[in-house]
C-alpha cells in the first residue's frame, strides 16, 4: 500500500471521488495540502480572490452538474469569509465539501494566529462537519463527508483540517473506502408504497389539482418523472423560485412561479385548489404568505426526501418521505394502471372546468411582456425588457445565474426556463454577491455553454473582484447589469411600506463606470442607455466576436419600476397587488 | 406540554454541541438536560425536557432525527415512563429547624448526606414535581443552595430504546 501525507490523501481522495475542480485560496494552515495539490495533475485548482466567491463558485458548479462542488480555505478569516457560501449551499440544498485549514492540534484553543473554530462557527448552516483528528482518518473522513453531502436532502459538509495532520513528514497507508455506512444516518430511498397507494386515491379524485414542485426535483434529478406524471394526469404545475426548471416553462401545463412575485394564475389556482401535490418544495414563507390563509380547501400531498420539512409549516394530509425520482416513478406506474383498469378513473370533467378557469386566470397573468412596444422614446428601459431580449439573444438555453433582488425576480418571471439546472439562483438565504461566481462555476463544468449572470449594480460589487479571477482563467460569462443606480428591492419595499423614504439605498453618484472597470480588469465593458440600441448591444454581448470574451452590459434601466404580482402582506395567496395601481 | 426526550448519540467531540445548537438556533426550549455513556462506550444518552404543542415536539423530534450522530430519537411521554431527578439542597439549619428539616426530608424519603453546625445538605430523589414540592415545603428562605440533575428518564416495561 502507498504512504502518503495528510495533505496528499486529501488531494487524493478527491481524486478518488472524480473531483475535477477546486475553488479555493491559500494560506498558512493549509499550505500543506497546496503543496500537495501543486503536485499533481488530476485535480485543477482554481484560485479566486474571496473565499466567499469559492464557495459560491463551488456551488455554481454542483447547482449545474448535480455533482459536489469543493472549496479549500485555510483557517481564521479564510474560514470565518467561506461562512456565507455555505450557508448559501445548505438554505438551498446543495450538495458541497468545504475543506478548511485549521492551526495545529496543540495550538487549538490557545487564540494563535488565524484561528477560529470552524467547525462551531459553521455548525448552524452545515449538514454536517468533521475535525480531523489525525493523519490516518483522512480517507475515511472524506468518504463520508461526500456520502452525506450527496445523499438524502444534500447539503454542505465542513472538514476542519489541523495543520499537523496534514504534514508532509508524516506519512500513512492510503486506501480510499470503497464504501462507508453510517448506523444514524440512512436517507430513504423509496417512498411508502401505501402511502403512494393512497397519494393516487387522492390525486385521481380531486377537481381542482395543482402540482407544486420546488427545488427538490431538480436537486433529485426528477424532472423527467415530474413532466410524465404531470402529462399523465394533464393537470397543471407552478415552480417554486427553486423548481423553475423542472417543469418545462414554455408548455401549456405550466403556470408560472408561484408566491411573493409568482404569476396571477398561479397564485389563483393555488389558492382555489382542492389538492395540492407538493414535491421537494418546503412551503416558504416566501410562498405561502399568510399560512394560516394558505390554500383553505387543499388537501396536501407532501413528497420530500427530508421528514423535517414535511408538516413544518402547514399540516398535510398524506406525507411521504423519499427522493423525487423513484416517488414520482412509482407514482406515475400506479396512476397508469388505475386509468388502464379505469379510463374515467380522472374526472375529465371536472378538469376541463378548472382548465377553463386556469386559462381565464392566465389572460390576467400580472406579467407585461408588451412593454416594449409601449416605451416612448427618451423614456428610461425598463428591466423587464432587458431579460426578454436576454431570453431572445440566448433563444432561452443559457444558463443564468442571479444575484438577489429586482433583476432576480424579474429573470425568474421573464426567462422561460425549460430545462433543470439552468437556472442558478440564491433562493433560500437570499446572497447578494452570489450571481458572478456561480456563473463563473458554471463556466468552468460547461465551456461550451452560454453563460449568463444577471444581476444588479448593488450586488455585483458585493463580488466584483472576481473580474479577476475570470481574466486569469479565461471565463467568458456574460454579465448582465441591470443598472437603476438603486438597490432597486428595498427601494421598492420603501415606496410600498415606508412612504418613499429611500433611507440608504441610492449612492449618490458614487457608482464606478463599469465600462472601464471591466476593461481595466481585460473584459469588454458595453453601456446602455437607450431602448433602441438594447437588442444590437445584446446582439453583440453574445456574438461570435464575443464568444471567448467576459463581456460586461450595463444597462440603465428605470428606477421606479417596480416588481409585480406582488403578494398584500399577511394576506393569502390570492392577495396580490398587480402594478402599482391595481390590486385583487 | 411538557415532554422528555431520550435521545441516543454517537458518543463523540461535538455532537452534544450540535444538540444544544438545534434547540437555540430553533428557538426550541430546554427546561433540564442530562447527558452520559451509556453501557455501550460509544453511545451517549441524552435525556431533554422541553415544553410544546404536538407539533412543536415533532419538529424537535425531525430534526434530532436529522443531526447525523443521533442514533434515535423517543419521545418517553407518548407513553408510560419512569423519570427521575436528583437534587442537594443545603439549608440553614440552626435550633428548633434542625428537626423540622429532618421531618420534612423523611416524608419526602430524602436523606441528610452532609451537616454542619449552621447546615443540612438533603439528597432528594424523585420526579420533578416531587422536588419541586420538596423545595415549597422547606420554604425558600432557609435554602441556601440548590443543584439539580435534570431528568433522566426510562419507558415502563420491556420496550427500550437502544440500537
Amino acid at each position: 500500500m502507498e504512504l502518503l501525507s495528510g495533505g496528499e490523501m486529501l488531494i487524493r481522495a478527491l481524486q478518488d471521488e472524480g473531483v475535477e475542480y477546486v475553488f479555493g485560496y491559500p494560506g498558512g494552515a493549509a499550505l500543506h495540502i497546496y503543496d500537495a495539490i501543486f503536485k499533481q495533475q488530476a485535480v485543477q485548482h482554481i484560485l479566486v480572490r474571496h473565499e466567499q466567491a469559492a464557495t459560491h463558485m463551488a456551488d455554481g458548479y454542483a447547482r449545474a452538474t448535480g455533482r459536489p462542488g469543493v472549496a479549500l480555505v485555510t483557517s481564521g478569516p479564510g474560514a470565518t469569509n467561506a461562512i456565507t457560501g455555505i450557508a448559501t449551499a445548505f438554505m438551498d440544498s446543495v450538495p458541497m465539501i468545504v475543506i478548511s485549514g485549521q492551526v495545529q492540534n496543540d495550538l487549538i484553543g490557545t487564540d494563535s494566529f488565524q484561528e477560529t473554530d470552524m467547525v462551531g462557527i459553521s455548525r448552524p448552516v452545515v449538514k454536517h462537519s468533521f475535525m480531523v483528528k489525525s493523519a490516518a482518518e483522512i480517507p475515511e473522513v472524506m468518504k463520508k463527508a461526500f456520502y452525506i453531502a450527496t445523499s438524502g436532502r444534500p447539503g454542505p459538509v465542513v472538514v476542519d483540517v489541523p495543520k499537523d495532520t496534514t504534514d508532509p513528514a508524516l506519512r500513512c497507508e492510503y486506501q480510499y473506502p470503497a464504501s462507508v455506512r453510517l448506523r444514524s444516518y440512512n436517507p430513504a430511498s423509496r417512498g411508502h408504497s401505501g402511502q403512494i397507494r393512497k397519494a393516487v386515491d387522492l390525486l385521481l379524485g380531486a377537481q381542482r389539482p395543482v402540482i407544486y414542485a420546488g427545488g427538490g426535483v431538480i436537486q433529485g434529478d426528477a424532472s423527467e418523472a415530474l413532466t410524465a406524471l404531470a402529462r399523465q394526469l394533464g393537470y397543471p404545475v407552478t415552480n417554486t423560485l427553486m423548481g423553475l426548471g423542472c417543469y418545462p416553462a414554455t408548455d401549456r401545463q405550466f403556470l408560472g412561479m408561484l408566491g411573493m412575485h409568482g404569476t396571477y394564475q398561479a397564485n389563483m389556482a393555488m389558492h382555489h385548489s382542492d389538492l395540492i401535490l407538493a414535491v421537494g418544495a418546503r412551503f416558504d414563507d416566501r410562498v405561502t404568505n399568510d399560512p394560516t390563509k394558505f390554500c383553505p380547501d387543499a388537501k396536501i400531498i407532501h413528497i420530500d426526501v427530508d421528514p423535517a420539512t414535511i408538516s413544518k409549516i402547514i399540516p398535510v394530509e398524506i406525507p411521504i418521505v423519499g427522493p423525487a425520482a423513484s416517488v414520482l416513478h412509482d407514482m406515475g406506474a400506479v396512476v397508469r394502471e388505475r386509468l388502464e383498469a379505469d379510463a374515467g378513473a380522472v374526472n375529465r370533467e371536472a378538469l376541463a372546468r378548472w382548465w377553463t378557469q386556469l386559462d381565464e386566470w392566465r389572460e390576467r397573468h400580472g406579467l407585461d411582456h408588451d412593454q416594449r412596444h409601449r416605451v416612448g422614446p427618451g423614456e428610461p428601459i425598463k428591466p423587464q425588457i432587458v431579460i426578454q431580449s436576454l431570453y431572445r439573444a440566448t433563444r432561452g438555453e443559457a444558463y443564468v445565474t442571479s444575484d438577489v433582488g429586482q433583476h432576480q425576480m424579474f429573470a425568474a418571471q421573464y426567462y422561460h426556463f425549460d430545462k433543470p439546472r439552468r437556472w442558478i439562483n440564491s433562493g433560500g438565504l437570499g446572497t447578494m454577491g452570489f450571481g458572478l461566481p456561480a456563473a463563473m462555476g458554471v463556466k468552468i463544468a460547461f465551456p461550451e455553454a452560454v453563460v449568463a449572470c444577471v444581476t444588479g449594480e448593488g450586488s455585483i460589487q458585493m463580488n466584483i473582484q472576481e473580474l479577476s479571477t475570470c481574466s486569469q482563467y479565461a471565463l467568458p460569462v456574460k454579465i448582465i447589469n441591470l443598472n437603476n443606480q438603486a438597490l432597486g428591492m428595498v427601494r421598492q419595499w420603501q415606496d410600498m411600506q415606508y412612504g418613499g423614504r429611500h433611507s440608504q439605498s441610492t449612492y449618490q453618484d458614487s457608482l464606478p463606470d463599469f465600462v472601464r472597470l471591466a476593461e481595466a480588469y481585460g473584459h469588454v465593458g458595453i453601456r446602455v442607455t437607450e431602448l433602441d440600441d438594447l437588442e444590437d448591444a445584446m446582439a453583440e454581448v453574445f456574438s461570435d466576436r464575443n464568444r471567448e470574451r467576459l463581456v460586461f452590459l450595463d444597462v440603465c434601466v428605470d428606477q421606479d419600476e417596480h416588481v409585480y404580482p406582488m403578494w398584500v402582506k399577511g394576506g393569502s395567496m390570492r392577495d396580490m397587488f398587480l402594478s402599482k395601481t391595481e390590486q385583487t | 406540554m411538557r415532554r422528555i426526550i431520550s435521545v441516543l448519540l454517537e458518543n463523540e467531540a461535538g455532537a452534544l454541541s450540535r444538540v444544544v445548537g438545534l434547540f437555540a438556533q430553533r428557538n426550541y426550549n430546554i427546561e433540564t438536560l442530562t447527558v452520559a455513556p451509556t453501557e455501550d462506550a460509544t453511545l451517549s444518552r441524552l435525556t431533554v425536557t422541553t415544553v410544546g404543542d404536538d407539533r412543536r415536539i415533532e419538529q424537535i423530534t425531525k430534526h434530532l432525527n436529522k443531526l447525523i450522530e443521533v442514533v434515535k430519537v423517543v419521545d418517553l411521554t407518548e407513553g408510560e415512563h419512569i423519570e427521575r431527578e436528583l437534587m442537594l439542597v443545603k439549608i440553614k439549619a440552626v435550633g428548633a429547624q434542625r428537626a423540622e428539616i429532618k421531618r420534612t426530608a423523611d416524608i419526602f424519603r430524602g436523606q441528610i448526606v452532609d451537616a454542619t453546625e449552621a447546615s443540612y445538605t438533603v439528597q432528594v430523589v424523585g420526579t420533578s414535581m416531587k422536588l419541586d414540592a420538596f423545595i415549597r415545603a422547606i420554604g425558600e428562605l432557609s435554602i441556601l443552595e440548590v443543584v439539580r440533575s435534570g431528568v433522566s428518564g426510562l419507558s415502563r416495561g420491556e420496550k427500550v430504546v437502544s440500537l
